[in-house]
């Protein structure tokens, strides 16, 4: 059985939370973490013109913000604390792609945190976590 | 900026003597314009009694030679494009970039316009029930010279310094031409397309549309509207004003994604309508095909009926005018020739689909009632017909008319921009300036009356086909060597399908 461990993270505190969490269970069982944030996207959005004529550009910007500020700054924690990983930043629909990455990257565990929404938007859009439980073809630890 | 363009408008108010003598002047002055300038560019020969301007027969010869030299690709490659929609073959490596579903949704949304609601109105009326099949075989022959077309726009697409892509018929027609060892005249050719699209967008994707938003809004509010069409066309012309100079995106992202639930909220509606008045089908569709070779009743016979329904085809869904190229070719592909295929799906929604929906809707309400529409042409004569059934449903009508006018205004504005960016290079001030134009034509839109402003959108719009099919001709070797090529290395597997 592999073991590496797939860290979804948003750059919200549950994702924080996760981090620590993975931490922690990483150094005592000498894990591998592939750290991962999915740009939120869709094949199937309606766009004006001009935002298809920028979208390059901007792709390109929104994969380098989110491994500047988000995925580089935890990978360089668990790095600092001596736990091996690796980072992906990817667009897509979040929990779809998280479980192609956990298929890729033929981890036995994802590792995400609660966001805590309720109310009407859960409702609506459900959560990444949710979905991820209902769907992931390897255990899912939500850390609250 | 808000401050700024708020005082304008409220100066530009004031200025205007406000009463209906206003638009009666407007109107009067631009009549004799339109009706010169269209006799320039619809210059028609005689045919069998029917009169054929010659730019009709320009776009029929280029359709039907692009079926036939692509070998039918609008019903070969018609499976292919929904799978490439669908994203079966998107490349799993490079998500996030411009989908191929993205860039046919954006065309579309440009394409669905009034003209689908109007625009049919109108060929009924002039063309008689015979016209509706002559636009559905337009919009079928259509599908190549958009495959054509919009391959071209993505092979021969600019990567701007900023990393930002401009494409369409200038670029590819300088690109194409220079790699013929042809390159002044590509430059030539480029130029004539670039200052065709800038003036063009002013009519077709302008003028036309918000005129006949204004005619709908006005025939809800029951006439109350009547002589106040620079009112409604200045609020119109702040809104777009807002959205391409005031940089509010927002209201265009909105649009964007409302337009597409409108339309398939119209045409559910529309179908209602029709099975409402399911005993008058047999006749609608007998009248249709009777017009179609006969021409009862229509002046000209047949012959008029086919001329009609192909102008109003082309007015509604641009094959051979090159626009829907300057959408496509943002889209992100190793193989330019697959935006070819999702690209002729646009004619099938917007013309098979949405017109023939529309012209079913008329012509099922007048077997029932032939004058259901008490004289009222274009989009007033749709909603008559709707709401012979549907009582409420001109209010909505008139709403999703205001959208479809608005979408097609915003994407309008870009294509016509893009010409103007390539003439005068990507200087703000010029852009501008270009814009505030944009915005001026969209408050004479509902200052005029419908048939000047047909006169001119027409004209305007035939202009641009003439350099744009031509440049097709020479560059249509190019497209059919890369869809062999495309086609063999999808038959030998070479080209995956990916499992999502």
């Amino acid at each position: 059985m592999s073991n590496s461990v797939l860290l979804a993270i948003d750059g919200s505190a549950g994702g924080e939370r996760a981090l620590q969490y993975a931490m922690e269970r990483a150094k005592l069982g000498g894990a591998k973490l592939i750290v991962a944030y999915v740009i939120e996207w869709s094949q199937y959005s309606f766009n004006t013109p001009e935002e298809n004529a920028e979208r390059h550009k901007r792709r390109e910007q929104e994969i380098t913000r989110a491994t500047d500020t988000i995925v580089e700054p935890a990978a360089k924690v668990l790095r600092a604390a001596g736990i091996e990983c690796q980072s992906v930043v990817t667009h897509g629909p979040p929990a779809e792609t998280l479980i192609k990455l956990a298929n890729k990257y033929e981890v036995a565990q994802i590792v995400i945190g609660r966001r805590g929404q309720s109310g009407i938007k859960a409702l609506l859009f459900g959560s990444v976590a949710g979905n991820l439980i209902q769907t992931s073809p390897v255990p899912v630890v939500v850390v609250p | 900026m808000t401050k700024f363009f708020t005082a304008a408008i409220a100066l530009l108010l004031l200025a205007l003597p406000a009463h209906a003598g206003f638009d009666d002047a407007i109107n009067a002055a631009t009549a004799p314009i339109a009706s010169a300038v269209g006799a320039i560019v619809f210059f028609k020969i005689p045919v069998f009694g029917a009169q054929l301007p010659l730019v009709v027969l320009w776009l029929v010869i280029g359709a039907v030679f692009f079926t036939f030299y692509m070998g039918f690709v609008n019903v070969r490659g018609f499976k292919h494009a929904i799978q490439l929609v669908r994203g079966d073959y998107a490349d799993p490596e490079s998500p996030g970039e411009v989908s191929h579903f993205q860039a046919l949704a954006t065309a579309v949304s440009g394409t669905v316009g009034i003209g689908n609601i109007g625009g049919v109105a109108v060929a009924v009326t002039i063309g008689g029930a015979g016209a509706t099949f002559w636009l559905i075989v337009a919009g079928f022959l259509g599908m190549s010279t958009k495959f054509v077309e919009c391959t071209l726009g993505v092979k021969y697409r600019q990567e701007n310094p900023d990393g930002s892509v401009s494409g369409g018929p200038m670029y590819y027609m300088k690109k194409g031409f220079e790699e013929r060892g042809m390159a002044g005249f590509g430059k030539f050719m480029g130029t004539f397309y670039a200052i065709g699209i800038f003036i063009g967008a002013l009519g077709i994707g302008n003028m036309f549309q918000s005129n006949q938003a204004y005619v709908q809004l006005n025939t809800v509010a029951g006439g109350a509207l009547d002589g106040l069409g620079w009112l409604v066309g200045l609020i119109l012309a702040a809104v777009v004003f807002a959205v391409i100079i005031g940089g509010i995106k927002s209201i265009a992202r909105v649009t964007e994604k409302v337009v597409p639930f409108m339309a398939i909220f119209y045409c559910l509606f529309a179908i209602i309508v029709i099975l409402m008045n399911f005993t008058s089908i047999p006749a609608a569709i007998g009248n249709i095909f009777a017009g179609a070779f006969t021409g009862a009743g229509v002046q000209g016979g047949a012959i008029g009926a086919l001329i009609i329904g192909f102008q109003r085809a082309v007015f509604s869904n641009e094959s051979g005018i090159g626009s829907a190229s300057i959408a496509h070719a943002a889209v992100r592909t190793p193989e330019p020739v697959t935006e070819g295929y999702v690209s002729l799906l646009e004619p099938f929604i917007d013309t098979i689909v949405i017109c023939t929906i529309t012209a079913l809707v008329i012509g099922t309400s007048q077997v029932a009632d032939p004058n259901f529409a008490n004289g009222a042409t274009g989009v007033a004569m749709t909603s008559a017909a709707f709401e012979r059934q549907i009582s409420w449903f001109p209010l909505p009508l008139a709403f999703g008319a205001l959208l479809f006018a608005f979408s097609t205004m915003i994407s309008w504005s870009y294509y016509g921009l893009k010409g103007w960016t390539y003439l005068f290079g990507e200087g703000q001030m010029g852009q501008t300036i270009y814009k505030l134009i944009f915005c001026g034509f969209v408050a004479l839109g509902c200052m005029v009356q419908l048939g000047p402003i047909l006169d001119i959108s027409d004209a305007l719009v035939f202009l641009i086909c003439v350099p744009n099919i031509l440049g097709l001709y020479f560059l249509a070797p190019i497209v059919k060597r890369e869809m062999v090529s495309y086609m063999a290395r999808l038959d030998s597997g070479e080209i995956k399908k990916y499992n999502h």
